[in-house]
């Protein structure tokens, strides 16, 4: 079996005095695609900031550990140039900041050196046309008046540029109409290799229709409550979260 | 209102902090007391000063008689009092040099200026032109080519550009038409003393038609006073005539005067264009009151793209009168206030004509405390129609402590206009950090490059070689590297 990217053990987290996560474990390996899906409110998102080490959100039991390394406590910034990547719910503007300018600083910060300029634009022309961009978005002030499948197709720009080893997507998948929604996953199953991981978190299975997962984990009041291949997707399809819940419910 | 001994207590805070200010400026300012002045003027202001001044300059008689009645309007009027903030009342006019002249500053030389302030050069990039005028090693400026060129390529062109003190003595008919006319003497307090105590300052006439192609920089001029204390700045650009006039630089200016009070008066005739980009960072120990007006007639425009960076407290809100039909203007200014600074800058927009237009766009960033304000008029005369006035003041608060007020004032009689104002106030927040961050930039980084992106608007009118040192100089002071 391949190296584990990620492993999570007994992560507990609070937002405030209020208990989201309550002992969360996984384990994702290098060339696998996880699929997280859980209903809203279920802790999807608190995971993700978590794991990214937003200051909101209180880790206060377990660890998370990244190429056997310990994450729990490491500054965000140090996790996202070792190569842990949180594409981004609601992508926030930065004014004034333009997306070329923007991509070279973060590829900068990514790679540790500064590229020749002829280089990076090559490659960021090429990475925008993956995801079918127009050239002039890479003008455009990051995220600022962006459409909702624009701040999507940013975030997955920049992981492509990035190239993380573990790639965490949250709800990449809302907002989009169907069009932007292949438009996105395409992108994603081209810039996904063996070399690196991603987990996926979503509440519908329709983004899963397009790239498809070799480990689903049901996620239900901050927990996994289950966990498969991709044929848990087809169950939570007929049958919704229903089941799970009551799951969740009885274990509690 | 404060009590008397609260107010004496407030003074000797202030000038603990100024005194500390000063201190961590001294490394990166200008001071050199090595300096020989040849007329060591003394401390106050009397009437025997100012005769002895404009003797000195060998003055004409008007001259002398604006000075002297200025000088009688200054001891008339009152401090401002629409401030609210005491601070001017700790200025001590009786504790400041009014005049003071440099005899042997073309002996000085690169090498001769201190280490720290060429240090500071150096991380800023200032171009060697620039930095050598600035740190007054100017004498071998009349051998620099760009120099030599840009002049013979202005005299062919019939344009004057001068210093002050020399416009009077070779253009006196000029200067005396229409030196304050913008800015009465009676104007205000610091305009009146301005007038009485003036020296340096930039003088520029573009004669009818003519467009000077490359911004008209301080640094061009040789011999002169760029950062005087009282510098006074007259450019009058005839019909049709444009031209664009830059000065400052965003390395820390050292001054160890008090005071810094300068008059800037610009005349757009019909049909001309003038812009007027200025940077300021003066040392943490100055107060930077500033009057700037422009007229603009018949379908002129006038435009102030204004930068404030230093100085413990300035006061300054460049004007644009819309004296012709078609005129219009705008006034695009950024200011930052770091630990123990007040910048109240603003716009005053005064619509005299009808199908008039103008627009104000304020930034303004508030770090450790610091505050910023913005104070602005728009004012549509009685009987004057179809005007619009777009203002938008964005305010960017760095932490906690930091302070921004906007203070506009619309005095409108007519139906027929169109007067806008928006304002925004943000804090750098939590989610925006954490984005950036999540991305592999430090916190310090992420900080920089949200405050970048907010002064965009600003640093995007400006030649390149200011913009890329004012990067540089966001980037020391949030480092807090300087002051």
């Amino acid at each position: 079996m391949s190296e584990v990217l990620l492993k999570i053990e007994g992560l507990r987290v609070a937002v405030g005095e209020k208990e989201i996560l309550k002992g969360v474990d996984l384990t994702v390996r290098r060339g696998e695609i996880h699929a997280l899906m859980g209903p809203n409110g279920s802790g999807k998102s608190t995971l993700s900031n978590a794991i990214m080490g937003h200051p909101h959100y209180r880790i206060t039991e377990g660890r998370i550990w990244f190429k056997g390394e310990d994450i729990t406590e490491m500054p965000t910034d140090e996790k996202a140039r070792k190569g842990v990547f949180l594409a981004f719910q609601y992508p926030v503007a930065i004014p004034g900041v333009t997306v070329t300018n923007f991509l070279r600083a973060i590829t900068k910060a990514r790679r540790g050196e500064e590229g020749p300029a002829k280089e990076f634009r090559a490659e960021m022309a090429g990475a925008m046309q993956t995801l079918a961009m127009d050239p002039a978005f890479a003008r455009r002030y990051v995220n600022d008046g962006f459409s909702g499948g624009e701040k999507k197709r940013c975030e997955m720009l920049q992981m492509a540029l990035l190239k993380p080893e573990l790639a965490i997507l949250d709800e990449t998948d809302s907002g989009l109409d169907i069009d932007a929604l292949k438009v996105v996953c395409d992108g994603i199953n081209r810039i996904f290799n063996p070399q690196m991981a991603m987990l996926i978190i979503t509440h519908y299975q329709r983004m899963l229709n397009y790239v498809t997962p070799h480990r689903v984990h049901v996620f239900v009041a901050g927990r996994v409550v289950e966990s498969g291949g991709s044929e848990l997707v087809a169950a939570l399809e007929s049958e919704g979260y229903d089941r799970f819940i009551k799951k969740s419910l009885a274990a509690a | 209102m404060p009590t008397t001994e609260n107010k004496a207590v407030l003074r000797e805070e202030l000038k603990d902090r100024v005194k500390d200010i000063v201190k961590d400026d001294y490394a990166y300012g200008f001071h050199d007391d090595d300096i020989q002045y040849s007329f060591k003027s003394r401390k106050g202001l009397d009437e025997r000063m100012v005769r002895e001044i404009s003797a000195l300059k060998k003055e004409p008689e008007w001259m002398l008689e604006r000075r002297l009645q200025a000088y009688r309007t200054f001891l008339r009027y009152p401090l401002p009092s629409f401030l609210s903030t005491d601070a001017l009342e700790h200025i001590d006019f009786d504790n400041i040099y009014y005049f003071m002249r440099a005899s042997d500053r073309a002996q000085r030389d690169w090498k001769d200026v201190p280490e720290g302030v060429r240090r500071t050069f150096d991380r800023l990039g200032v171009p060697e032109a620039e930095r050598n005028f600035l740190a007054g090693v100017s004498a071998q400026y009349d051998s620099e080519v760009v120099y030599h060129s840009v002049k013979e390529e202005l005299s062919s062109k019939g344009v004057l550009f001068t210093d002050m003190d020399s416009a009077l003595r070779e253009h006196g008919d000029i200067v005396r038409k229409y030196f304050g006319t913008v800015i009465p003497t009676g104007d205000n307090k610091f305009a009146a003393l301005n007038t009485a105590v003036w020296s340096g300052g930039s003088f520029v006439y573009v004669p009818k038609g003519v467009e000077v192609a490359i911004p008209l920089q301080a640094y061009f001029r040789i011999n002169s006073d760029n950062m005087g204390q009282f510098e006074r700045t007259l450019i009058i650009a005839d019909e049709g005539a444009k031209v664009h006039y830059l000065e400052g630089c965003t390395a820390p200016t050292y001054s160890e005067h008090a005071l810094h009070s300068a008059v800037v008066e610009l005349i757009a005739m019909k049909g001309a264009t003038i812009r007027y980009t200025t940077i300021q960072n003066w040392s943490k120990n100055v107060y930077n009151l500033v009057t700037k007006r422009a007229f603009a007639y018949e379908n002129a425009r006038v435009e102030w793209i204004d930068g404030n960076l230093g100085s413990c407290l300035t006061v300054k809100y460049p004007a644009i009168h819309l004296k012709g039909e078609g005129a219009s203007g705008e006034v695009m200014s950024v200011a930052f206030a770091g630990k123990g600074q007040h910048q109240d800058a603003g716009a005053r927009v005064i619509a005299f004509a009808p199908n008039t237009s103008a627009t104000v766009t304020s930034k303004s960033i508030s770090k450790d405390g610091g505050r910023t304000s913005y104070r602005g008029l728009v004012r549509v005369m009685k009987g004057v129609q179809k005007v619009q006035v777009h203002t938008v003041c964005d305010a960017l608060l760095m932490d906690e402590g930091s302070r921004s007020d906007t203070y506009p004032t619309m005095q409108v009689d007519e139906k027929d206009v169109n007067i806008g104002h928006e304002a925004t106030v943000s804090k750098i927040g939590d989610e925006q950090l954490f984005y950036l961050t999540s991305r592999g930039v430090t916190a310090d980084q992420a900080r920089l490059m949200i405050v970048n992106g907010f002064m965009e608007p600003f640093t995007k009118e400006l030649p390149l070689e200011y913009a890329v040192e004012l990067r540089r100089l966001m980037e020391l002071e949030m480092e807090g590297g300087i002051g």
